[in-house]
């Protein structure tokens, strides 16, 4: 091992490969690509993030005191806009994805690098839009964008932050046509679909949705658009419009960006949580299949955000019998994970104790969305905290979760440092107990019937607020740990080698941080993936 | 122009055939997004046909058959000499190939200049939705919305259109420049693809919106 990481050293690798910031403007490399991606979902994150804390802040006390209610409809339209757009759609695909989709298959780059560049610059001019649309003074409609409201009522930048959101969908669309067409003709020799990585599978399942659902809600919100720029009547129901049209088609394409978020968390812990119980994912095939079918039944789920909107009851019974469904494929994932994790030789250093908090964290929410697939209970709970608590579960508890797992878990191969265990493990404690005092009340506050979207609220629910509000602070302070030290490692790290977790990937193959072309010499594959049996033998033979 | 005649292979590909058929499988993926991105519209076009019948069908009888059915069948010739235009690439004839890509863009033109001038009739006509609109029927609004997604369904298309005539003009100059052989003329294949797509989409908005109010059409 020695000689080869003293050689890694002096090497040229993808980060010493030019220099100065065209050179990174210009990149078509998959890997600089990502970095350019990570640091723009990580600016997104954090000004979603401030919006967030704005409003928990507003929340600290019964009566509105920080802003007025036009205001905190403001806060909540911009927090839900950058976090589903800006950073929860694109975050884990566009980085992780980016970076170790071609490295686990062998490739030396993905399909269309050219594409790959252009749809960053697409995203940031969507990014663009969107925040000169917040400076000039926000929009308040809430991240659904629903018409009536959005085309007829509303006198703010509606038209201008739906425009950043459609030009965003864009780069969405060619991430997605990238990652198929790579999958599917990059692979190295060897590398057939079933010894492909999870990390794969299901990034493909979730370039699948991305290709099929976003053009949908590109052209809704085209329509959107057009009502309301030319005042004619599309979803208005006083022009002969109808407003439902709008809910179905926004659905069909927001609930399948559920998955799109969710999914490649899961591709991430699907890799964690092997090489950290050094044992093979446990059931593989259906752990494949079940991101197959996540990506299917995933699209004929929408109208469960319509159970009151006027669905005829029969509907109403399909989707609600199609949600329970849906939620098959992904409680057979979270058995095998827990099923790989039996009798293995568990080690808890940070990316594993990440994936622990994603399997707790993603059960609660995906239990309490079958709550939510009941028409009854639905019904009961339909706009109050309770549902905000059930998908921030999901969102939060299990993607960001994810993303920052998988941040730790890959960063030594990224930046070639490792960063500071001891520090790194309390962050993701703070993350794992500020979360849950943040959210947990908040399925209390729903299912006592505090609804959404409001500045104010009865004082009985001030004490469940306040302790939100406490645990927003300490996710907050959670979240921004990692972002120092991680900055602080990519400089003074110790120095991390080519496996420091001793994964089985080909992207643990090769050096850390990787060259240009990611592999020196073009790999062959040979055996299942996750095969630590074989890595045991190999380095007890020397 | 400094791309020479051989065909070149990017760095990411180990083979040419590698090469070929990601680049084709790409523009499946892309034509499989642009179905999705136009059957949200066909979807709204269904809902209001099923809730506005009468209207609807009022509003085809307004259409001008005559400019729809010389359109299409301009654009299905156009299908035909893109399609013989693939062909003299995998050939390798370098002229035919200008010629047809040439015939391609010329019926690509007359299409978008009959649809322009029935834009321009339906706006001496009143048709175009919004304040000025009128339209001899009971129920004006619900003819509206026929002619509401008409305009959207048939603008995105010419828009689709307008993309087609710049990819198959980028094509005849990198033609001239020595760009493709029979080994190397994917782009070609895939532009077609692309303009075989849009002339599908048009099939189907003309049977939408022309053919439905035949029957009471005042010839």
């Amino acid at each position: 091992m020695t000689p080869v990481a003293e050689a890694v050293t002096v090497e040229r690798n993808y980060l010493n490969q030019g220099e100065g910031i065209l050179s990174w403007l210009f990149t078509l490399d998959h890997k600089r690509i990502a970095i350019l991606y990570l640091v723009s979902v990580t600016m997104f994150f954090f000004l979603g993030g401030l919006f967030a804390l704005l409003m928990r802040l507003e929340l600290l006390t019964p009566r509105a005191w920080l802003f007025n209610p036009g205001d905190y409809n403001k806060m909540f339209s911009m927090h839900g806009i950058i976090m589903v757009w800006f950073f929860l759609i694109p975050s884990i695909p566009t980085t992780l994805g980016n970076f170790f989709i071609p490295m686990m298959i062998g490739a030396k780059d993905l399909a269309f690098p050219k594409l790959n560049l252009l749809s960053w610059y697409i995203f940031m001019f969507g990014g663009a839009v969107t925040v000169f649309a917040l400076v000039r003074g926000g929009v308040d409609t809430g991240w659904t964008f629903y018409t009536p409201l959005s085309t007829t009522y509303l006198n703010t930048y509606v038209t201008a932050t739906a425009t950043g959101v459609f030009i965003a969908g864009f780069s969405s669309i060619l991430t997605g046509l990238n990652f198929i067409a790579t999958i599917h003709r990059m692979r190295a020799p060897g590398m057939t679909w079933f010894r492909l990585p999870m990390f794969i599978w299901t990034h493909y399942a979730t370039s699948l949705v991305l290709v099929l659902a976003t053009p949908v809600l590109a052209v809704t919100l085209l329509m959107m658009g057009v009502e309301r720029i030319f005042h004619v009547g599309i979803f208005d129901p006083a022009l002969g419009g109808d407003p439902v049209l709008f809910q179905h088609m926004f659905w069909f394409y927001s609930h399948p960006a559920v998955y799109i978020m969710v999914l490649p968390g899961m591709a991430v812990i699907s890799e964690i949580i092997p090489t950290f119980s050094r044992k093979p994912l446990f059931g593989y095939d259906f752990v494949a299949y079940a991101s197959m079918a996540i990506a299917v039944i995933g699209f004929l789920v929408w109208g469960h955000h319509m159970f009151v909107a006027g669905l005829s009851i029969y509907s109403a019974m399909a989707f609600s019998f199609l949600s329970y469904l849906v939620a098959v494929p992904s409680a057979i994932k979270v058995f095998n994970w827990s099923a790989t994790l039996y009798k293995g030789s568990i080690s808890w250093d940070t990316p594993m104790l990440y994936a622990i908090g994603f399997l707790g964290l993603f059960t609660i929410g995906g239990m309490t969305g079958l709550f939510l697939a009941a028409l009854g209970i639905d019904v009961h709970v339909t706009d109050t905290y309770f549902v905000i608590a059930h998908f921030h579960y999901i969102m939060v508890g299990g993607t960001v979760m994810a993303f920052l797992g998988g941040i730790h878990y890959f960063w030594p191969k990224i930046t070639g440092r490792l960063y500071p265990e001891g520090l790194a493990r309390l962050s993701a404690l703070i993350v794992f107990v500020g979360f849950n005092l943040t959210f947990f009340p908040q399925f209390v506050l729903g299912y006592l019937g505090m609804p959404r979207r409001y500045a104010a609220y009865p004082t009985e629910f001030q004490m469940l607020n306040v302790l939100s509000t406490a645990g927003a602070s300490i996710l907050g302070v959670g979240y921004i740990f990692p972002l120092c030290y991680l900055l602080w490692s990519w400089k003074y790290g110790k120095k991390a080698g080519p496996n420091p977790w001793r994964g089985t990937g080909l992207e643990w193959t090769t050096a850390s941080p990787p060259p240009r072309d990611n592999f020196e010499v073009s790999p062959i594959v040979e055996g299942p993936p996750y095969d630590f049996g074989r890595m045991r033998e190999e380095l007890h033979l020397g | 122009m400094a791309e020479p005649l051989a065909l070149i292979l990017r760095e990411q590909f180990h083979a040419p055939e590698q090469q070929r058929e990601t680049a084709t499988l790409g523009m499946w993926i892309f034509i499989s997004t642009e179905i999705m991105l136009f059957g949200g519209l066909f979807l709204a076009f269904s809902v209001y046909r099923m809730y506005y019948p009468q209207a609807f069908i009022a509003g085809s009888a307004d259409m001008n058959i005559a400019l729809g059915a010389t359109n299409t069948a301009v654009l299905i010739c156009s299908s035909f000499t893109m399609a013989l235009g693939v062909h003299s690439a995998e050939v390798g004839g370098r002229k035919l190939l200008n010629l047809f890509l040439a015939l391609t863009m010329i019926l690509g033109a007359v299409f978008l200049g009959i649809k322009f001038t029935e834009y321009y009739l339906h706006y001496l006509d009143h048709r175009v939705p919004g304040p000025g609109f009128l339209f001899p029927s009971a129920d004006p609004p619900k003819a509206e919305m026929f002619f509401l997604l008409y305009f959207i369904m048939t603008g995105l298309h010419a828009l689709h259109m307008f993309v087609g005539e710049g990819i198959l003009f980028s094509m005849i100059l990198r033609n001239r420049a020595g760009s493709f052989s029979a080994e190397y003329h994917t782009p070609v294949v895939l532009a077609g693809l692309y303009w075989h797509f849009v002339d599908v989409i048009w099939v189907f908005l003309f049977a939408i919106f022309y053919i439905e109010g035949l029957h009471l059409h005042k010839w």
